[in-house]
């Protein structure tokens, strides 16, 4: 009896939703401490924070932007935004274009960095429109409608720095992307929770979660029960587009320029193996946004161990496309069905 | 009334296809008439040029057919360029095993992809998403240096001129015959093969089944899975015989090669009027598809003043342009069969 209700607390605990993203944040975290004993060392050095740790929250800020913006997508649409990279790049360039004035490097502001960075925001934001309006309005599926800014958005970004990399050497514009004042925890960790936080309070106070979720289950009895589905996938793109525009202006700010070819290279991959590893369905429906926030820690986790084993960034892909080949086949009904079918088998053949 | 207004609408997309691309080439030949565009070899080049994408675009349109696609072509040809390159200056191989090596590869990305697409039902976006990262991330780990191939097979073929019957008359009253080279009659070829396997054969008529209602094709008996998974097989097949000719023009291997590949490819088959949804293509229609691409790399490059990337934005937006014609005459015809079927059932009501 006693381990019957054992088991029955393990398969709770098994089945929470949580489950499957922590597991795999704590078994990279466990291979990484078998690497390099002092992975979990934090220290102070210069009067900020310095470690693995801190480096992996650090890191991962941009990646846990994009993957909230990524898990709405996913959720109303079935679909995903594979344009973020690119778009952040967009956001980039037009941020430090306007800062600049037009010049490629500069010392002094020709802007309120505010207003630049609104500026790259919403035109971000103008990209995750159109996005919105091709698979929504027009019904084509999301990542072919996503494809054309995907390539057209590096393109676009070179445009605007005129096939340059645009620098701004400005002590303030490096605060987003490195310390405030004598602060020792980075900035854009603080931009990260603030967009969680945010992102969750929307979700959560209003409705719009639940209606996300909801046409992304079934788009047209959602219609029929009166809820616009084409405007909620627009909004949905919106935020995704806005949310990767706030990424883009980030890391453009961790390396002062704008590099319209490397900001957000492959980050579209890693933000939806964040969103597939938090344990939310690629097929769209309900979604789990703090699963995917873990998820993008674990990719990041993920990303510094394989740097630390001297694994060049143009090899990182290989490694990451075998993971989330191997998400998917488990996620896949197919295989599941398979797999409950072995188990049974062998079930009905222990009890005979 | 459904069928009919359906092949109005195919029709008249290739159509539009085949009088932009004349459009194109006359607009060329009237402006651009003193730097030779007017030349027979001229319209020979964009063949010479684009002899592997055609042939990896015929590939890509049997998979799209089917309803699915295939984003990793562009990865494919930089690891069989960087593979065949490193196998004939490193290794010792001849140029005969090089390019069955360049086709195992092809094959086997194919075979993994089709039966994870086929069989276990995985989106076919993200699992060559995945098949993207994974051949451009390999294509980094065999090196990240350019190797430039010096193999004297490899070279003949590459640099063997078929001289045809034709061309144009110099300045001292010579005949300047027009050449092609053999890339470009193996990708007619292919292009001709693949026209034929469409039109005549069980599995090319069976593709267009799965691709215009996959459930009724099951219910009439097709091995849908089977006919799947063979498509990406063939489609993985032509992308490594694609790789291989692309090879043989710029005669080296390197990470960045062929980047954004799958672009030119899948806009080449929907501006040829391949219907994204799937059910609906032609090899020809991709053929011109290819060559209006053609056109516009020509057209920039002669003007000479515009940087390379238009060609990628002016792509994008002819392809942003053609989807949304898609989708135009797709929702007519749709609404057209909608308001016949209610017209049948009013009818039959007012009958009884």
């Amino acid at each position: 009896m006693a381990q019957q209700s054992k088991t029955s607390k393990w398969n709770q605990i098994r089945h929470a939703k949580l489950f499957m993203p922590i597991v795999c944040l704590l078994i990279v975290l466990l291979l990484n401490v078998i690497q390099t004993p002092d992975f979990f060392k934090i220290s102070m050095n210069n009067g900020v924070l310095y470690g693995y740790l801190v480096d992996i929250i650090n890191r991962g800020s941009e990646l846990v932007i994009l993957a909230v913006g990524m898990t709405l997508v996913t959720a109303v649409s079935g679909g995903q935004d594979i344009s973020v990279g690119a778009v952040m790049a967009v956001a980039a360039a037009i941020c430090c274009q306007i800062l600049s004035g037009g010049a490629v490097s500069t010392n002094t502001l020709a802007a309120p960095i505010i207003v630049a960075a609104l500026a790259g925001i919403l035109a971000a934001g103008l990209c995750g429109a159109f996005n919105g309006f091709l698979v929504a309005k027009l019904n084509i599926q999301p990542m072919v409608a996503t494809l054309i800014l995907f390539t057209a958005g590096r393109g676009i970004a070179q445009l605007v720095t005129k096939g340059q990399i645009t620098y701004v050497r400005v002590g303030s514009y490096k605060v987003l992307g490195g310390y405030i004042g004598s602060c020792p925890i980075p900035t854009p960790v603080f931009v990260a929770i603030l967009t969680v936080i945010v992102m969750q309070l929307i979700l959560k106070k209003t409705a719009l979660g639940l209606y996300l979720e909801s046409v992304g289950i079934n788009g047209s009895a959602s219609r029929l029960v009166g809820l616009n589905s084409t405007m909620l996938k627009i909004i949905a793109y919106i935020i995704c587009g806005l949310l990767a525009g706030l990424a883009g202006i980030v890391a453009s700010s961790r390396i002062y320029s704008a590099d319209a070819n490397n900001i957000g290279l492959n980050l579209e991959m890693d933000a939806i193996l964040a969103v597939a590893l938090g344990g939310n369905n690629l097929g769209g429906g309900k979604f789990n946004l703090m699963g995917s926030i873990i998820g993008a820690y674990t990719i990041q986790a993920l990303t510094t161990s394989l740097y630390a084993m001297s694994v060049s960034a143009d090899q990182l892909p290989v490694y990451k496309a075998i993971v989330v080949i191997a998400i998917v086949v488990l996620q896949s009904p197919v295989f599941q069905s398979r797999i409950s079918k072995v188990t049974q088998r062998k079930a009905v053949g222990n009890a005979a | 009334m459904q069928r009919k207004m359906k092949v109005n609408g195919t029709v008249f997309l290739l159509f539009i296809t085949i009088a932009m691309f004349a459009l194109m080439y006359i607009a060329g030949m009237i402006i651009f008439a003193d730097k030779g565009f007017a030349k027979p070899q001229m319209f020979l080049n964009l063949f010479i040029s684009n002899a592997g994408l055609l042939v990896i675009a015929c590939g890509l349109t049997l998979v799209m057919i089917t309803g699915g696609i295939d984003i990793s072509v562009g990865s494919v040809v930089a690891l069989v360029c960087m593979v065949s390159a490193d196998l004939m200056e490193n290794k010792g191989f001849s140029a005969v095993q090089a390019l069955l090596v360049a086709l195992l590869i092809g094959i086997a990305f194919g075979v993994v992809q089709g039966y994870l697409v086929s069989y276990l039902e995985i989106q076919p976006f993200i699992v060559t998403l995945a098949g993207m990262f994974f051949g451009r991330g390999m294509t980094a780990i065999i090196s990240t240096e350019m190797i430039s191939i010096k193999n004297e097979t490899f070279l003949a073929w590459a640099n063997a001129k078929i001289y045809l019957p034709f061309g144009y008359t110099n300045k001292h009253g010579m005949l300047v015959k027009s050449y092609i080279y053999p890339t470009v009659v193996v990708a007619v070829l292919i292009v001709i093969m693949v026209a034929v396997l469409l039109k005549f054969t069980k599995f090319g008529r069976s593709l267009y089944a799965i691709g215009g209602n996959q459930q009724s094709a099951i219910m009439m008996g097709l091995n849908v899975k089977n006919a799947k998974m063979r498509a990406y097989v063939l489609d993985g097949f032509l992308a490594g015989l694609g790789g291989f000719l692309f090879c043989l023009n710029s005669c080296a291997g390197f990470v960045e090669q062929a980047k954004g590949l799958e672009m030119d490819a899948i806009s080449a088959a929907v501006i040829g009027g391949t219907l994204l949804s799937g059910g609906v293509g032609t090899v020809v229609g991709t053929m011109f598809g290819v060559l209006i691409k053609g056109t516009i790399a020509s057209l920039i490059t002669t003007q000479g003043t515009l940087s390379s990337w238009w060609v990628r934005i002016a792509l994008s937006a002819l392809l942003c342009f053609f989807i949304v014609l898609q989708a135009i005459i797709g929702s007519t015809s749709k609404k057209n069969a909608k308001t016949g079927e209610i017209h049948k059932f009013t009818k039959r009501k007012k009958a009884a």
